[in-house]
């Protein structure tokens, strides 16, 4: 499985890529969890919000921060 | 009741008697504090809920093929209902770019973003009433409405930088969230912008506060009164540097509108305060060039200057 964690660097992706991190701790599984910030890899993703979260090359969430919890529902 | 519920703990549980300048101005902190706080709360809240409903990619969808004048009305009214922060406005405006939507559309969307602000929406709901709230919300759509169409008359596409035309966008097909989501994610926003302003709403409301009681009527009119003819320009130039602190100066000009502040100019400043913010254009730097950035600037500011002007010649 691969996390991709997208934003440029903004607060809020920094917390996202924290809630990322936190989330694959719990689940106790091997994720990969990636920070893509370069803004042509974004955009390919189709999202105009950041922060955003990929997972699996899916677009779960855009331009918000979800919860550990949720993070962690969808890792399963 | 929130007068009442000020008025007994200032009057008869402190005991300070009515009429001194400390009962007045302590009554005033508390009243203006309990009623900015509880509406900061219920109206954020059902702000969220709306914006849950116009993702960027919706409004980037709803633009498409528009051209101007209706575009450029659509767009203003977009950037008010559309979540947006200065961290989303690059991959924001290369969507719109790339989507073929006109530069000036696109700007009318960047102007009335960040202008028709829902804190100063509140704040000026809660401490001038309703009317003024919707006379600050209707500028705010013209404002954008003029500034994109002019900046889209200019013909400025060279100044866009080039990379921006190279960017290929994918698809994306946004899940449409439930309403558990939608609750969850209006209650952290709500949570999120109170921990941001709360403090700078009670410095504000305290100053407020100190000048209802304390500052002599004639002092404001004297300077910045309808007898001061560049008061309206000296007010905007204030009010650009003071970017995203609507929360805390507006329960200071209410304070000065009382003491004889002109309405246009009250306006003029709290909308200068919001419309430039100084870290949205060093990101808009990443995507424009400079000589954009000060034609923006400058258009946006000159209007709201105009804007001044007219409001104090018809309030």
């Amino acid at each position: 499985m691969k996390i991709e964690v997208l934003g440029m660097g903004c607060t809020n992706c920094e917390k996202l890529y924290r809630h990322v991190l936190e989330a694959v701790k719990l689940s106790g599984k091997k994720v990969e969890v990636i920070k893509v910030e370069e803004i042509e890899k974004i955009m390919a993703y189709g999202v105009l919000s950041s922060p955003a979260l990929v997972i699996d090359g899916k677009v779960k969430a855009a331009g918000k921060v979800p919860k550990v919890e949720e993070i962690k529902e969808w890792i399963k | 009741m929130l007068k009442y519920a000020a008025d007994s703990l200032v009057y008869r549980v402190l005991g300070i008697k009515q009429g001194t300048m400390l009962g007045e101005a302590l009554n005033f902190f508390l009243y203006d504090t309990m009623k900015v706080f509880l509406l900061l709360t219920v109206i954020i809240f059902v702000v969220a809920i709306i914006r849950s409903f116009f993702p960027p990619e919706r409004a980037r969808k709803l633009l498409r093929h528009r051209r101007e004048y209706v575009g450029n009305f659509l767009a203003a009214c977009l950037g008010i209902v559309t979540p947006f922060c200065s961290c989303s406005a690059i991959p924001l405006f290369i969507g719109f770019v790339e989507a073929g939507l006109p530069l000036g559309v696109t700007f009318s969307f960047l102007i009335a973003s960040p202008t028709v602000n829902e804190v100063a929406l509140v704040m000026l709901w809660g401490l001038f009433g309703w009317r003024i709230a919707l006379l600050y919300t209707a500028t705010g759509v013209i404002l954008a409405f003029f500034g994109g169409i002019i900046i889209g008359k200019l013909k400025l596409e060279h100044l866009v930088e080039d990379y921006i035309y190279q960017i290929k966008i994918g698809e994306c097909e946004a899940s449409v969230p439930t309403w558990k989501e939608r609750f969850s994610y209006a209650r952290a926003y709500t949570k999120d912008i109170l921990k941001r302003v709360w403090l700078f709403v009670l410095i504000g409301i305290g100053i407020g506060a100190w000048i209802h009681g304390y500052v002599p009527m004639d002092l404001v009119l004297r300077y910045a009164g309808p007898g001061n003819p560049f008061a309206v320009i000296v007010a905007v130039l204030v009010g650009i540097p003071l970017y995203s602190n609507a929360a805390g100066a507006i329960p200071i000009v209410q304070a000065l509108v009382e003491k004889g502040l002109p309405m246009g100019t009250a306006l003029a400043f709290m909308m200068s305060i919001v419309a430039i913010s100084t870290p949205e254009l060093i990101i808009l730097r990443k995507v424009i060039k400079p000589k954009l950035i000060a034609i923006f600037v400058g258009i946006v500011s000159v209007s709201i200057i105009i804007i001044g002007y007219l409001f104090n010649m018809i309030l």
